[in-house]
This record gives structure tokens, sequence and C-alpha cells, in this order.
């Protein structure tokens, strides 16, 4: 009995020292924030009794989730938000536990909650009716213009223009191996890894498409859907049998490394999403895009401290440093690459060019003058809403997330059963 | 083991059974355990993050009852996962290795949400919840009769047989997922009637879970009863024993496993049929979200008792819940957490070893 005296002793005591050791280091962290904010530039605003909920599907092992974490970090540490101020819940799945997030989160003080994945919005809807005081934001849902609460957000970013731009690298490897004899221009095809056939996929994958075909007229491309947004096997899979069907270049929509890496090992190269994978893949990988979530998260919170409303969509683009792209990687592309993309995104920036122009593509070998897109979600699929206008598909204009479905001349889809 | 006879070759120890301990000493034993445990996952953390130990327990305990609605939470949460670990029991008992629960639940929830989003145009109020309760005990019922049919007639390993029914579930939802999705394309069905909240199981005074929690408890003395007082009980454990004495005493050995694997299946799709109707409101691949194998754990560290599994599976789900808390406010990977369910469990497991074996030196022979 003495003993386990002793031992309880022993506990209390090296217990009290480690409390006291991390005291210490916790004054430390508190000393580097205060530097950030006075260091961070001197906005008007008032950020000092702000505080923020994040409500992450997986954590930071997943591409998709880091990519918002990052933008988390950044975004609150650049307006000088304490920790006491920033609270981040990760692993949370699409069940009632993002509704208990939620409301947990609004009942510990939280005037923005944000919630990452797409089956989450029914739940932050749920919460968002409960709590009419808290503003919820949700990234890439459809619903806040039709469901008329005026504390629920969505948001996304115009990515088809990253993606457009990303297409036009493709195109202009294309064209290095057409001219180096690898490939004769009807051999000009792409292969794309997608996860459904969902708007989102297909705005993705054409606007891909008719970036690679603004620089290489004779492309065409071949789509092979996995039937998950992660799947590492299976996109894997599917880059293979995209290179079986000779496809000379991949790129994919799908979160996980298995299409880079498949291209890698087969020496083909690969046009990446949501970041660089060069590290994985220095001999192959060419350009990546991928949304920015920080600009997202700034404009919310100052929304919030400034006293203003939040829009019901939110959709950044290249301006607002939304749609990013990585550095080219020189060693896998054709040469002027850089260039071809900054002359485009001048124009985008000026707006001369669009991506859904309609004299770029055709369906069915005709081109389009009218075009009902499904804007306002319904079990149904009701298209409820003309899109086309002024010679252009107005893509994300409607509603922050993507609603071009088309399926435009030039593109197979290998499978359509998702 | 058999204590020798032969003094030659006697080795450094041996283990043997133990006299039964008396009761207050058993449970010091197993809070000495808990609190080593402890002890120990303390000195882990500091050496393994620098953390400081007491601030990770205290936000482990805020993040399962800090506040009222977690509190809420964690019993939601407990009364679901013991509802799977009621639902294997039985099974378990019996010595049949029912490792399908996963499956059994989640067609259970197909069901339910099959019948709120096809039959909300036929029927509504009260009877549509009947009928989503009859679909989802019929279809876990059935996802378990399956292997126990293959079991009893061709004597099938139920293992693997009930393992593979789990992904043919989980296959079946994701191909209703794409089927019924909202938006199209999206994967993803959301939530249900959630403007009409028809299908919906409701809210007494106000809460939302605690009719799930109702349900569960009345299952959980149920159980009790069944397993202890009844004649299937009894049937159940002298088949579990051993089945030629089943046999020899006149139980049909083929009528108990199926009966129980009914049962057992039928509790599972209940089990469904309360996190879709009282919880979620839609239905995912996820939607069990591994509850029916830790159920399976809940059931053996309970040693098959329903009073005891209330604890067990509410020591685990309190260490689930504290462990969301411990990423959030230590900024510690939710897999820390899991590390130190990990150490508490493998104190108690063995603690247990320890109260019914006691370990003999070879020095000791004789006097101890």
């Amino acid at each position: 009995m003495k003993k386990v005296f002793k031992v309880l002793a022993l506990v209390l005591a090296l217990s009290m020292v480690v409390a006291f050791a991390a005291c210490g280091g916790n004054e430390e962290t508190t000393a580097a924030n205060d530097e950030t904010t006075t260091a961070g530039e001197g906005t008007a605003l008032d950020f000092s009794d702000i505080k923020i909920g994040f409500i992450f599907l997986h954590d930071e092992n997943s591409t998709y989730d880091k990519n918002f974490i990052d933008a988390a970090k950044e975004a609150t540490s650049a307006l000088g938000l304490t920790e006491d101020q920033v609270v981040m819940y990760s692993n949370i799945a699409e069940s009632s536990a993002c509704y208990d997030t939620a409301c947990d989160l609004a009942e510990d003080g939280c005037d923005i909650i944000f919630a990452d994945s797409f089956g989450h919005e029914d739940f932050m809807i749920q919460a968002a009716k409960e709590y009419p005081d808290v503003q919820f934001c949700h990234a890439t849902g459809t619903k806040a213009h039709t469901e008329g609460l005026s504390n629920y957000h969505n948001a996304f970013a115009s990515i088809y223009e990253g993606r457009y731009l990303a297409g036009i690298a493709a195109g202009m490897k294309l064209n290095e191996m057409i001219a180096a004899g690898e490939i004769t221009a009807d051999q000009a095809k792409m292969g794309y890894v997608g996860a459904f056939t969902y708007a989102e996929v297909i705005s993705g994958y054409s606007s891909f498409y008719l970036g690679a075909k603004s620089v290489c007229p004779t492309v065409t491309m071949d789509v092979q859907f996995t039937g998950s947004w992660y799947d590492e096997q299976a996109e894997k899979e599917a880059a293979v049998t995209l290179m079986s069907k000779d496809c000379v270049l991949i790129s994919q929509h799908a979160d996980s490394m298995g299409a880079p890496t498949a291209c890698e090992a087969e020496g083909v190269p690969n046009v990446s999403y949501n970041g660089s994978t060069i590290a994985a893949c220095p001999n192959t990988f060419i350009v990546s895009s991928r949304i920015n979530w920080a600009p997202y998260f700034t404009y919310i919170l100052e929304c919030v401290a400034g006293g203003t409303e939040i829009a019901a969509d939110w959709c950044g683009g290249i301006k607002e440093g939304s749609v990013v792209l990585t550095d080219v990687n020189e060693a896998a592309a054709a040469e002027g690459t850089q260039k071809a993309i900054d002359d485009a995104k001048a124009k985008f920036l000026d707006g001369t060019l669009k991506v859904f122009d309609t004299a770029t593509f055709t369906m069915n070998g005709e081109t389009l003058t009218t075009y009902m897109a499904d804007v306002d979600t319904d079990a149904d699929y009701t298209a409820d809403t003309e899109a086309i206008a002024d010679g252009y598909f107005h893509e994300s204009e409607y509603r922050s997330a993507p609603y071009f479905d088309l399926r435009i001349d030039g593109i197979t889809l290998l499978n359509e059963k998702f | 083991m058999k204590s020798g006879e032969v003094k030659q070759h006697e080795p450094l120890f041996h283990i043997t059974k133990r006299a039964s301990v008396v009761w207050w000493k058993a449970w010091l034993v197993r809070v000495g355990a808990i609190v080593i445990a402890l002890f120990f996952s303390a000195v882990l953390t500091v050496v393994l993050t620098g953390e400081n130990p007491i601030e990770v327990f205290t936000s482990l305990i805020k993040g399962a009852i800090g506040t009222n609605r977690r509190i809420w939470v964690l019993f939601q949460n407990t009364a679901m996962l013991l509802c799977i670990a009621l639902a294997v029991t039985p099974a378990f008992k019996m010595k049949f290795w029912n490792i399908g629960a996963e499956g059994q639940a989640l067609i259970g929830a197909m069901a339910t949400a099959a019948c709120m989003i096809k039959l909300v145009d036929y029927i509504s109020g009260p009877l549509l919840l009947i009928t989503m309760f009859i679909a989802s005990v019929a279809a876990g019922a059935l996802w378990a009769l399956i292997p126990a049919l293959f079991k009893a007639k061709w004597n099938t390993n139920e293992t693997l047989f009930t393992l593979m029914m789990n992904y043919i579930a989980i296959q079946i939802v994701s191909f209703f997922a794409g089927e019924w999705a909202v938006p199209k394309g999206s994967g993803k069905i959301g939530i249900i009637n959630g403007n009409t909240m028809e299908g919906w199981l409701p809210a007494i005074g106000g809460k939302n879970y605690l009719f799930n929690i109702l349900v569960v408890a009345a299952i959980t003395v149920g159980m009790y009863v069944y397993l202890k007082y009844s004649k299937h009980g009894y049937e159940i454990s002298v088949v579990g024993e051993s089945q030629n004495t089943a046999r020899y005493v006149g139980i049909n050995v083929k009528k108990v496993i199926i009966r129980t694997m009914i049962i057992s299946g039928a509790l599972c799709g209940v089990a469904g049929f309360l996190l879709v109707a009282g919880a979620d409101h839609t239905v995912t691949r996820d939607t069990i979200a591994g509850r029916g194998f830790t159920a399976i754990m809940v059931s053996w560290l309970a040693k098959f008792n329903p009073l005891y599994m209330v604890l067990t599976s509410f020591f685990i789900v309190f260490m689930e819940r504290g462990a969301i808390q411990i990423s959030t406010s230590c900024g510690l990977n939710n897999s820390f957490s899991e590390i130190i369910t990990g150490i508490l469990i493998f104190f108690i497991i063995g603690c247990e070893f320890f109260l019914n074996y006691e370990i003999k030196f070879r020095e000791k022979e004789g006097k101890k």
C-alpha cells in the first residue's frame, strides 16, 4: 500500500512540473501572435471580439481539407486573430455530427461558422435556422440562393478559369509532342479522371478541354469516372485505363495521388489539381490549378467585423486571388507555357476572354444559342435558368457552385454509370 | 494447465486460474488499472507531443461533457453504440461470430431512408414511422438470416460470410446514393423531407435524441431479461458452451442459431432506423461509422452482460467525444486520443486477466 502512495505522489509531482513547463510555452506563442497583429496592415476594422469556427470533413492528411485548413490559418493570422478566436474541428462526418458541431460552435460564441464539404450543407442549414444571429458559410454548396436564410451563405471560385489556364499548358505540351513527331495531330488525345458526372466535374473537364483546344485545335479527350471523390486505387486504375486507350496526357478532378503517380510510373505528362504534385512526380507534373480559400475567409471576417451582409453566393476569381496556378514545372512543360498562361490570364482579367464562349464549342455539331441549366436544386433536377447570353455560358453567376453540365463535342465519356 | 508432479523441469513461472476475488478487491484492481493507464498516457503525452497532460485530459472531459449539448450528443452516441452491441451479444454468446453488424445496421438505415423518400407521397405521420420501423427491422433481420441459414444448413464460415455481407450493404447504399442524389450527380442524398419533417422521430420535450435514448434503454433491460431469465437465453448459453451438450439435452441447435441471428439482425435494423429517423435524416455509406465493429469490443469488454455494456459503450464514446476536443484545443491529430483509448483498453483487459489468473514463480512455489 505504501508503494501505491509513493507512486501517486510521484504522479502528482510530475504532472505539476509538466503543467508549469507547458504554461511557459503558451506565453511564447501569444507573444508571437501579437507581433503578427502589429505587422498586419492597419485596417480600420476591429477583429478583437470576433470568433470563427471551422468544420472540416477530414484532417490535414487529405489534400482537399489541407487546402482549407492552410487557408484558414493564413487568413485568420493575417487579420491578427488569436488562437482563442479560431476554433477548428476536423474529421466531422456529413451526418448529424456536422449539425451537432455547428450548434456547439454557435453556443461557444462563434460569430461565423464555416464548413468545407458538400455533404455538410443540409446540416449547416439545419443549424442556421436555429441560430439566426450566427453567420453560417459553406463551400461548394448550392442551396443558399433558394433557401432564403439571411445567415446562410455559399461560396465557390471560378475554378473553371484556372482549369482553362491549366488546359493551355496541356495543349502546349501536345503541340510539342506533335512537333517532335511523337504523335500525329489526330493522335492528340488527353485522358481525364473524374469523380461523378456532377456539374462541378463536368464544368472542370470541359474548361480544361477548351483551354487545350484553344492552342491545339485537333485535341480530343476521354473521361473515366471513379464514382468516388477520393479513392486512390480507383483513380490509379482509371489513369491506367486511359493510358491504355492511347491518351498521351492525363489530368484529374478526383483528390488523391492515384492518377499523378500512375502517370509518373508510365512517364505520361500530368496536369494536376488541388496543389503541386512535383515532389512525387518530378518528371511528369506540368502545372496544377487550385482554389485559394484565404480571400473568402478574409472577406467573411471583414463583413462581420464591419457589420455588412455576406453575399448569399460568393464566387472568387483570378482577380480576388481565389483561383491560383502553381509554378510551371520546366522539366515537363513545353517551352513558352508560362507566357501563354500569363497572356490568357490577362485576357480573363480585362474580360475579353470567356471560357464557355459558344463560338469555341459545339454540341452534336451545332453551336448553342440557348441552354436551360439546373441552378435551383431540387429532387427532380428541373432545368430552370437560361444560362447562355451575349455569346457565352454564364458559369457561376446565378449561384456560386458550377452548373455547366453540357456534353460538348470532342469529349468522350467512357463510363457514365456514376 | 496441469500442476506437475514431476519436479525436474519446472518452468520459471506458470499461470494458474485464481479462485474468485472479493468484489471490492476486484473493483479496486480495476480502478487502479485505469489510474495507472492514465498515468502512462500522461507520460506518453509529454514525451511524444510536449503538451501538458492535464490540459489534454481537461479538454477530453470538456469535449465529452463540457456543455448540455455535448452531454446529449454523448448519450445519443452511447445509445447507438449500445444498441448495436446489444444486437451482436446473443450471437456472440452462442459463439456465432457475427461481424456483420455494420452491414445489418446499414441495410436497416437504407430501408428507413428508402421509405422516407419513396412512401412519403402515400402515407405520412405515425403510419410512415411504423412502416419505416418494420422495413428496417425486416431488412436487418434478412441480412443476418442469410448467413445464419447457410451456417445451419451447410456449416459455412459465418465470420467471412457476415463480413462480406457488410460490403454488399455498403455498395447498395452507394448505388442508391447515386440514384437518388440531390443535386444530380453529387452522390449525396442530403437531408430527407427537411421541410415537412415526415418520417422524423419526434423531439420529446424539444430534445432531439431523447426518443433514441429511451428506446435503447428499454432494449437494454429487455435484452438483460431475455438472456438471463428466458428459456431462449438459456438455450443460447448452452449452444455457446457446447453444441454437443445442447444436442444431448434436446436443443434444436439449428433453430437456435437461426432464431438468435434474426434477433441480432433485427436489433441492428433498429439501430439503423434510429440513426436515420432520429438523428441523421439521411443515409450515406458511412452512416454506421464503424459502430458495427466497435460494438463487438463493447460486448466483449462487458463479458456479454447488457448492464455492463452501458458502462463500456459509455466509456468508449466518452473517449471518442473527448478525442475530437483534444485535436481541436491542443492541435493534436485525432489519432492521438485513439492511442490513449488503446492504452486504457489494454490496461482494462490486462487487469481482467490478472483477476482471473495468477502467475506463480518457481521460487515461491509451495509457499504463496
